[in-house]
Order: structure tokens, then C-alpha cells, then sequence
């Protein structure tokens, strides 16, 4: 019986075998496809279980954390945002349930805290919980506060602020703002109100015509690629005739033969037309690409959540390129299919106020794990250097006299030199739901002008008032805040 | 080395790793050590070296590492049963001291095991009666529509644990009187080689009591079970692969035409092939099962760490966690190592059973060894197997780790047997 016997412990080990296999492919080989199927909420219930780091404002104000429920196995840790509606934009949410957005998506590695094969055992050695790290933003809490405020008062639209030396991004500010703490309760609600579209990240994902604000770009590549000089002038009449349609300055006013200081202070449409003319296409775009256009904006945020501008063809569902057809002359004064987000236009304002150097805008600032050790500091980093600092120097010139004497004198800072541009774009009636005043209100600009400190768009949609009423006041109101806590 | 201070060497990681993994669960629950889990430790050897002082008196050349290695898992389910719940635990360890009471009993009452083969038909009849049990009104309980328990005033137990002894004494005591015969006897039937009938039914009873657990008590664990050490011993006893064959044509006949007709046996498995198209409902728990098993890895996430309820409900998330799908959360908190390691201990547990069966020097002796150890290895697969979806799942325990009264008593009872044999076998052996 000995040879059966043995026979026998031969099936018994290939039985076992086969345990050790299928355990092997479940726990192992195959693990990664279970944890993504439907079935499986276990994925979801652990994430509940890590203690997310907190984000925080520059001065330390909490707008993110993780509040515990229950205890034991049944601990489970909810996202929780002390500063309401504040901070909806650009922070988003984090709930198991409804998913993530934003910031919070962005820097989820951070906040979760990462996770190897190896650090897992370390932690079973140790005993201890998973925690994430906090994750410090630039966002400054005045700037944010009256960015938003001053939005609620104005219409819906979009504010950003950014530090154009290192590329810091101390507001960003979009109105209608929703409470990401209401999230679980009314998401499809919020996803559902199509007129005020709280959960749309107006500074990065709204695409509005820029106005007469795009004629900083024109401005730029004429004095960048040597098309013109500051002393450079041209013949600007009331009404030019482009494309077989006329091209008007307001109320047709006609200026003579007059230089860049001039044209940039009274926005003078026919000027810059022909300036873009003679720039050409070519150059045009190669200094929109320069300024960050037909590309994602640099920022940390999902890819997802950040529109390109440019001139948008909404027919083909494409930016077009210089091959395109394309009326230059009209681009030039921000007119045509161009879009832009005010994430954009703000770095346009930024790389002219840091002597032509684009930096990358960037909200977190450091990484700071729970034993209060920093991990990981944001290193300003720069984009691109579309114009040289002369050029850049140049303009800033010209946008001073824009707010001293020109078209943009409310947001003029008492002894704050301030340099800057407006906007006045009309927006078609059906977007504004039949309004037939219906204008995009733009002001981009920088303070103080000889030594930034701050480089600000603003945007109003779908209101009746222009850049100037409604937009520079919110670019003071800003910038005051932030030169007053420097 | 003596095979008893073997026997005590190989105790003291036991100890060690009791005293460990309860140091871990602490760790985890309550943030802090609490010398509470040096007292567990310091209980659990005080227990074993007590057995093994027991072993020294009465069986001293009986195997050396059986011991160790069933205390090793017998520490393991304590532990994985105190990180489900602590009164758990508590039940746990009593029948542990019950069962190693029953073990000494055992060994105390039976060493001259001969005595067994005298009073087989009445152990055989116990064996049956045992499995009728949960049928009877008054006594039986219903669980998970399979009727695997009995309930006698505050005594409640499975009876299939024990019956399973029963049913492989008889037929390790039958077969080795008749096994001559059936060799003899059998006949070539159109190229198939064909026990004799007369010597077969007592054999076919047995059959017949699988197909009855099938269907009338619902337990197709236990009767996977049964039937699997049935034919491993008609194998080893008559060495006719052919009769493995035959039994094995019935089983799967009856098997088919039970599972084509009883909705219970229907449904398990269609859970077993497609579980998704259940994942709500009688699929929850091998999908959960599985899930927690990925959710292990290699290393897995540590004592204590994994979910076994939804968080902030009482819900399960891993159904019958204590009981049927304990392998799962081996894997998803010790990982795939953690797993092997408990696969290769039941592995060596059957290895030194065969070697008993192999040393042991009666036919029935050898007969007995090999049905126990069978029984026990096959029990262990069919839950594991279960529990990955090798097999479908059935409510069969794992052996000394489960949570379960019956399952440790009635798996003691075995291994004082098992030692029982190796004594006198390794006595023999010794003196020429």
C-alpha cells in the first residue's frame, strides 16, 4: 500500500499547488484588474480610511481637511472646507463618492501620502495609520476674499492674481462660486444649472473673447520682432475697410498719424489692425504660442480642467494654426474666433511685468508632512521669455499711460504707478441669454508698474458696462489687498 | 534529540509567533502595547508545553512535529480570530482547551485503538446518524439553507466534523478486510475493471451518504469531503486507479444530476462560474472573497488592517470572515506569503500523516492514517479551494484556524488518533 500511499501525498501536494496558484493570481497577477471593477468598493472604503492632508491658504488658514467619523475598523475620514465657497475655485472637492476635481485631484499623491510595496511594511512594522501631507497654497485669503466679493457684486466672470516673479498664484477667484461642502448632497443639482454653472472653473476653463486686452500681444510682437519701435507711427482713421467689412475705432473717431503711447491709451482699433497686418500672421502666432496660447496653461491643475486659447474654430472643434485662414487684422484687436481663458491673459500681464519672462503659474507652495517636515518646496520655475525685457519695458510704458490717461483710469492705485490694459469684447446675445448688452468686461495689468509686485486679469461676462467700469475697479480692489499685506 | 524535545524545540516559535501576531492586533486596535498579549502568549505555551509533558508520559515516540505544526495553525487562527473579535477569540480558546481535553481523553481511553475495528458497523451507524442529525425536527438548524448544525439545549455543533472520523474509521476497519477480496474479485467488464458486488455494498452506502448530504442536508463541502477520502482509501487500499475511476463517475453523475435538479446544489454552482452576473446578491460573498485577496498583494496589509465590515456599518464586507472565507483574509492581511506559509503547514501536516500511514506496520493502522490525514488535507482544500474559486464555495471550516467549536474538537480527536498510530508504529520501528 506504501506506492499509494505516496501517490496519494503526490495528488494532495499537486492539489495544494494549484491553491497556491489561484491565491497567487488573485492576490497578485490579477489584483490590479479586481480593484478596478465595479464590484469592488473596496478601493473606495480604504481611501476613506486615510487621514488626507489638510491644504492650506499662504498665512496658515485652513480651507481643506479631513474630519474623522466613527472609530476602530469604522473609522472613516470626511473632507471638510471651513471657508465655504471661498476657496470652491481652484481647490474643488474630494469625496469617495462623488469623485475629485481641481486642486484636490491634482495634488492627490501629495494629500493621500504615497504608497510603495516597501513602505506599506514599514508601516505594518510600525504600526501606525496612513496619513497624507498638507499641502500649502500661495493663495492669499484677503486677495481671494475680495476677488470674490467684488465678483458677486460685479456678474459672473473670473479673477486671477499672480506674482509675476516667480509665477505664485495668490487669488484665482471664479463667480458663480459653489460650496464644495455641499457636495455630496447636491452635485448633480450644481452639475445641472446651466446658467450659473457653479463647478466651471471660469479662470481656466472660460473662453471669452479678449477684447482690446489682446492688443498687449499685437503690441508685443510688433516691438519684439522689430515691426515697429516706440517712436514707430501709423496713420489711424476712423473706419479701415478689412476682409470686404469695415473695421471702426468707437464712435469712428479718426487719430492721424500716431505712435504706440497713443494707440495703446485710446485702444485705437484701426492702429493695431494694421499693425497686425504688418506683424503677419506667421509672427502673430509664433508670439501668441510664446506667451503660453494654443497650449494648457503650466498651472497644477488636471490637464481636464484647463482650456488652451486661441483662435478657436468652433465648427472643426480646433485651434487653428498660422497655415489657417485667418483674419489677422482682426485677431490683432482681440476680435475674430479668438478665445482666451483669464488664466491666460493674466500670464500675458505677467511675463510683461517680469521684464518678458514668463514664469509657470504654480497655486501650492510646499509640501509639508505630518512630523511638520517639509517635503518638497515649489522652485519657481520659468515657462518661456516671449519679448526681451526692453520690449517688455517699452510696453509697460504704454500700458501706464492707459491707466493714467487712457481708457483704463479706474484702476488707477493712489501713488501706485499702475500699467495695465482694457477690454470691451461683444459677446453674442444668445450666450448671455438674449441680453442685447451684452459685453465681455476685460482688465489685465500690473502694480506697482516700475517694480510689480502683482499681475492681475479680470473679467466680467454678459455685462452691459465696459473694461473700465466694471473690470478695473476689481484689478485695484486686488491689487490694493495684495500691496497692502506685502 | 529525543523525538519529544524535538517536540518541545519546535514549540517555541509557536509561542513566539502567537505572542507576536497578538502584540500586532494590540498594536493596531489600540495604538499601544498591552502586556495582555504577553499573557495570551505566556496561556497558549503554558497549555502546549502541558500537552506536550502529556505526550512525553504517554505517547513518547509518537511523531514529533505533528504537535508543533497543528499548535502553529491553532495559534493562527487564534490570533486572525481575536483581530475579527475578541469574545470570538475567547469561545475560541475555550474549545481549544475542551478540544485538547478530548485529545487527551482520546489517547488516555483508546491506545489500544484495535478496539475501534470491533464495534466499526456501530461507528459507521453513529457516523450516518450524526449526519442525519440536522435534519431531525427539534434538533436540526438550518444556516445559509444548508442544514449543518444541531442544537441540544445550550450545545450547539456540526456533526459532520465528527461524523467524519466515524465514517473513516469504518471504512479504514472495512477495507482492510475486504480489501483481498476486492482485488481478487473484480472483474474485466468490456475493458473496465469492476469490483466485485457483494464486497461493494457497504461501499455504496457511503456513496449513497454523500448524495444524501448533497441533497437533504445541503452540505456540499462535506460531501466533496467524504467522497474524496472514500476513494483516496479504496486507492490505497486496493491500488486500482480503475475503482477511483468508477466512484468518481458516480460522484460526478450524481453530482450533475443533483445540480440540474435541487436549486440549492444549481445555484452554488452558477455563483461558482459566473459570479459577477450575482455580485449583489449570492455572489457577494466568493466576489468579496476575492477582492480581499487582492486587496493582499505579495506582503499583504499587516495584522488588523484590513476591512471587514463596510466602514461605519456593521455590514460585512467579507461575509462569514471568522468561519468560510478566513483564507481570504490571510491573504488580504499577511499577503501571498502569509498565505503559503499556512498552505505549507497543512502540506507538512499531511506529510507526516502519510509518514505515519507509511510507517505504520497493520493494515489497519495504515488505512487509518491515510483516511485521516485525507480527510483533513482534503477539508482544507475544499474551503481554500472555495475560497479562490477553484471549487464552488461551500461552508466547510479550515482546520484549527476557523472559528468553530466542533471544527477544533472534532480535528483533535484526529490528531490524537493520528499520534496514536505513530506511537506504536515508531515503537516498532525502534525496537527491532
Amino acid at each position: 500500500m506504501n506506492r499509494q500511499i505516496i501517490k496519494l501525498f503526490g495528488l494532495i501536494v499537486a492539489l495544494f499547488a494549484v491553491l497556491v496558484g489561484f491565491t497567487s493570481y488573485w492576490s497578485v497577477f490579477d489584483a490590479k484588474a479586481l480593484k478596478e471593477k465595479n464590484a469592488n468598493t473596496r478601493p473606495l472604503f480604504e481611501q476613506q480610511q486615510i487621514k488626507r492632508g489638510r491644504i492650506l491658504a499662504a498665512d496658515g488658514t485652513v480651507i481643506a481637511r479631513s474630519l474623522p467619523k466613527g472609530h476602530g475598523a469604522g473609522l472613516r475620514y470626511v473632507r471638510h472646507y471651513p471657508q465655504g465657497s471661498l476657496y470652491g475655485h481652484p481647490i474643488g472637492y474630494s469625496f469617495v463618492e462623488q469623485g475629485d476635481s481641481e486642486f484636490e485631484q491634482f495634488h492627490n499623491d501629495e494629500l493621500v501620502g504615497e504608497e510603495s510595496e516597501l513602505g506599506s511594511i514599514l508601516d505594518q512594522l510600525g504600526g501606525g495609520t496612513k496619513e497624507g501631507n498638507d499641502v500649502v497654497t500661495n493663495l492669499d485669503p484677503a486677495a481671494q476674499r475680495v476677488a470674490l466679493e467684488d465678483l458677486e457684486s460685479a456678474g459672473f466672470g473670473a479673477v486671477v492674481a499672480i506674482e509675476p516673479q516667480s509665477g505664485r498664484v495668490l487669488a484665482m477667484a471664479s463667480n458663480a462660486p459653489y460650496d464644495p461642502n455641499r457636495i455630496p448632497y447636491e452635485l448633480s443639482k450644481l452639475n445641472a444649472n446651466e446658467t450659473e454653472t457653479p463647478l466651471f472653473n471660469r479662470a481656466t476653463q472660460g473662453q471669452y473673447p479678449p477684447g482690446s486686452t489682446f492688443k498687449v500681444v499685437t503690441a508685443a510682437a510688433g516691438l519684439d520682432s522689430g515691426t515697429i519701435t516706440p517712436e514707430t507711427t501709423i496713420d489711424a482713421p476712423g473706419s479701415l475697410e478689412v476682409e470686404g467689412a469695415p473695421l471702426n475705432n468707437d464712435f469712428e473717431q479718426s487719430f492721424g498719424p500716431i505712435s504706440l503711447d497713443t494707440a495703446l491709451t485710446f485702444s485705437v482699433n484701426t492702429w493695431f489692425a494694421q499693425l497686425g497686418e504688418q506683424v503677419g500672421e506667421q509672427t502673430l502666432f509664433e508670439y501668441m504660442d510664446r506667451f503660453g496660447f494654443n497650449s494648457r496653461p503650466a498651472i497644477d491643475l488636471p490637464e481636464d480642467q484647463v482650456y488652451k486659447s486661441g483662435v478657436y474654430d468652433y465648427g472643426e472643434e480646433k485651434l487653428l494654426g498660422p497655415g489657417d485662414p485667418v483674419d489677422v487684422a482682426r485677431v490683432a484687436i482681440g476680435q475674430e474666433r479668438l478665445t482666451v481663458t483669464p488664466l491666460q491673459m493674466a500670464e500675458v500681464a505677467a511675463a510683461v511685468a517680469n521684464k518678458g519672462k514668463l514664469m509657470k503659474p504654480q497655486i501650492w507652495s510646499r509640501v509639508v508632512e505630518p512630523d511638520g517636515h517639509v517635503a518638497k518646496t515649489m522652485e519657481p520655475s520659468e515657462y518661456s521669455q516671449p519679448i526681451s525685457a526692453e520690449t517688455a519695458e517699452e510696453l509697460t510704458t504704454a500700458m501706464e499711460g492707459v491707466v493714467s490717461a487712457g481708457t483704463g483710469t479706474n484702476a488707477a492705485i493712489s501713488s501706485v504707478p499702475v500699467a495695465g490694459k482694457t477690454g470691451t469684447a461683444e459677446t453674442p446675445s444668445e450666450t448671455c441669454g438674449g441680453s442685447s448688452e451684452a459685453n465681455q468686461a476685460w482688465f489685465i495689468g500690473f502694480a506697482p508698474a516700475d517694480e510689480p509686485k502683482i499681475a492681475i486679469a479680470a473679467t466680467v461676462e454678459c455685462t452691459p458696462q465696459f473694461g473700465n467700469d466694471v473690470a478695473a475697479p476689481i484689478f485695484r480692489d486686488v491689487a490694493e489687498t495684495v500691496l497692502a499685506g506685502e | 534529540m529525543t523525538a519529544r524535545n524535538r517536540e518541545l524545540m519546535a514549540l517555541v516559535p509557536v509561542a513566539v509567533l502567537l505572542t507576536a501576531g497578538f502584540a500586532a492586533v494590540f498594536a493596531q486596535d489600540h495604538a499601544q502595547l498591552d502586556n495582555a498579549s504577553l499573557i495570551y502568549g505566556a496561556y497558549f505555551l503554558a497549555i502546549c508545553l502541558a500537552t506536550h509533558a502529556y505526550l512525553r508520559i504517554r505517547l513518547p515516540h509518537a511523531d514529533p512535529y505533528l504537535f508543533p505544526l497543528v499548535s502553529l495553525l491553532t495559534a493562527f487562527g487564534l490570533v486572525m480570530v481575536y483581530r475579527i473579535d475578541a469574545t470570538l477569540a475567547r469561545d475560541q480558546a475555550n474549545w481549544f482547551v475542551l478540544g485538547l481535553v478530548l485529545f487527551a481523553l482520546t489517547i488516555h481511553f483508546l491506545r489500544d485503538y484495535d478496539v475501534l475495528e470491533r464495534y466499526r458497523y456501530t461507528i459507521a451507524a453513529v457516523g450516518l446518524l450524526l449526519l442525519l442529525a440536522p435534519r431531525l425536527p427539534g434538533i436540526g438548524q438550518q444556516v445559509n439553507g444548508a442544514y449543518l448544525g444541531v442544537k441540544l439545549g445550550p450545545l450547539a455543533f456540526q456533526p459532520a466534523e465528527f461524523s467524519k472520523i466515524c465514517i473513516v474509521v469504518f471504512l479504514a476497519s472495512y477495507l482492510r478486510e475486504h480489501r483481498e477480496v476486492l482485488i481478487v474479485g473484480a472483474r474485466r467488464v468490456l475493458g473496465v475493471t469492476i469490483p466485485p458486488l457483494k464486497h461493494l455494498g457497504p461501499m455504496l452506502v457511503v456513496w449513497g451518504a454523500s448524495m444524501f448530504m448533497l441533497v437533504f442536508i445541503r452540505d456540499l463541502g462535506s460531501s466533496l469531503m467524504f467522497f474524496a477520502a472514500f476513494l483516496a482509501l479504496i486507492y490505497v487500499a486496493t491500488g486500482r486507479l480503475s475503482f477511483v475511476v468508477i466512484g468518481m463517475a458516480m460522484f460526478l453523475l450524481g453530482a450533475w444530476f443533483f445540480a440540474s435538479t435541487v436549486p440549492h446544489v444549481h445555484d452554488r454552482v452558477e455563483v461558482w462560474l459566473n459570479p459577477y452576473e450575482h455580485a449583489k446578491g449570492s455572489g457577494y460573498q466568493i466576489l468579496q472573497s476575492i477582492f480581499a485577496q487582492a486587496d493582499g498583494g505579495l506582503f499583504g496589509k499587516g495584522f488588523g488592517q484590513a476591512l471587514i465590515t463596510i466602514p461605519g456599518t456593521h455590514a460585512a464586507l467579507l461575509p462569514a470572515a471568522q468561519t468560510d472565507t478566513i483564507y481570504a483574509l490571510i491573504v488580504n492581511e499577511l499577503g501571498l506569503f502569509g498565505a503559503c506559509a499556512v498552505v505549507l503547514i497543512y502540506l507538512l501536516i499531511a506529510a507526516r500523516g502519510f509518514k505515519i500511514a507509511l510507517l505504520a506496520d497493520d493494515g489497519f493502522s495504515k488505512l487509518l492514517a491515510t483516511g485521516l490525514t485525507a480527510v483533513f488535507a482534503i477539508q482544507a482544500f475544499v474551503i481554500i479551494g472555495g475560497v479562490t474559486r477553484v471549487i464552488p464555495l461551500t461552508g466547510v471550516t479550515l482546520p484549527f484556524i476557523s472559528y468553530g467549536g466542533s471544527s477544533i474538537v472534532a480535528n483533535f480527536v484526529l490528531l490524537a488518533l493520528l499520534l496514536l498510530i505513530s506511537d506504536r508504529a515508531r515503537r516498532e520501528a525502534e525496537v527491532p
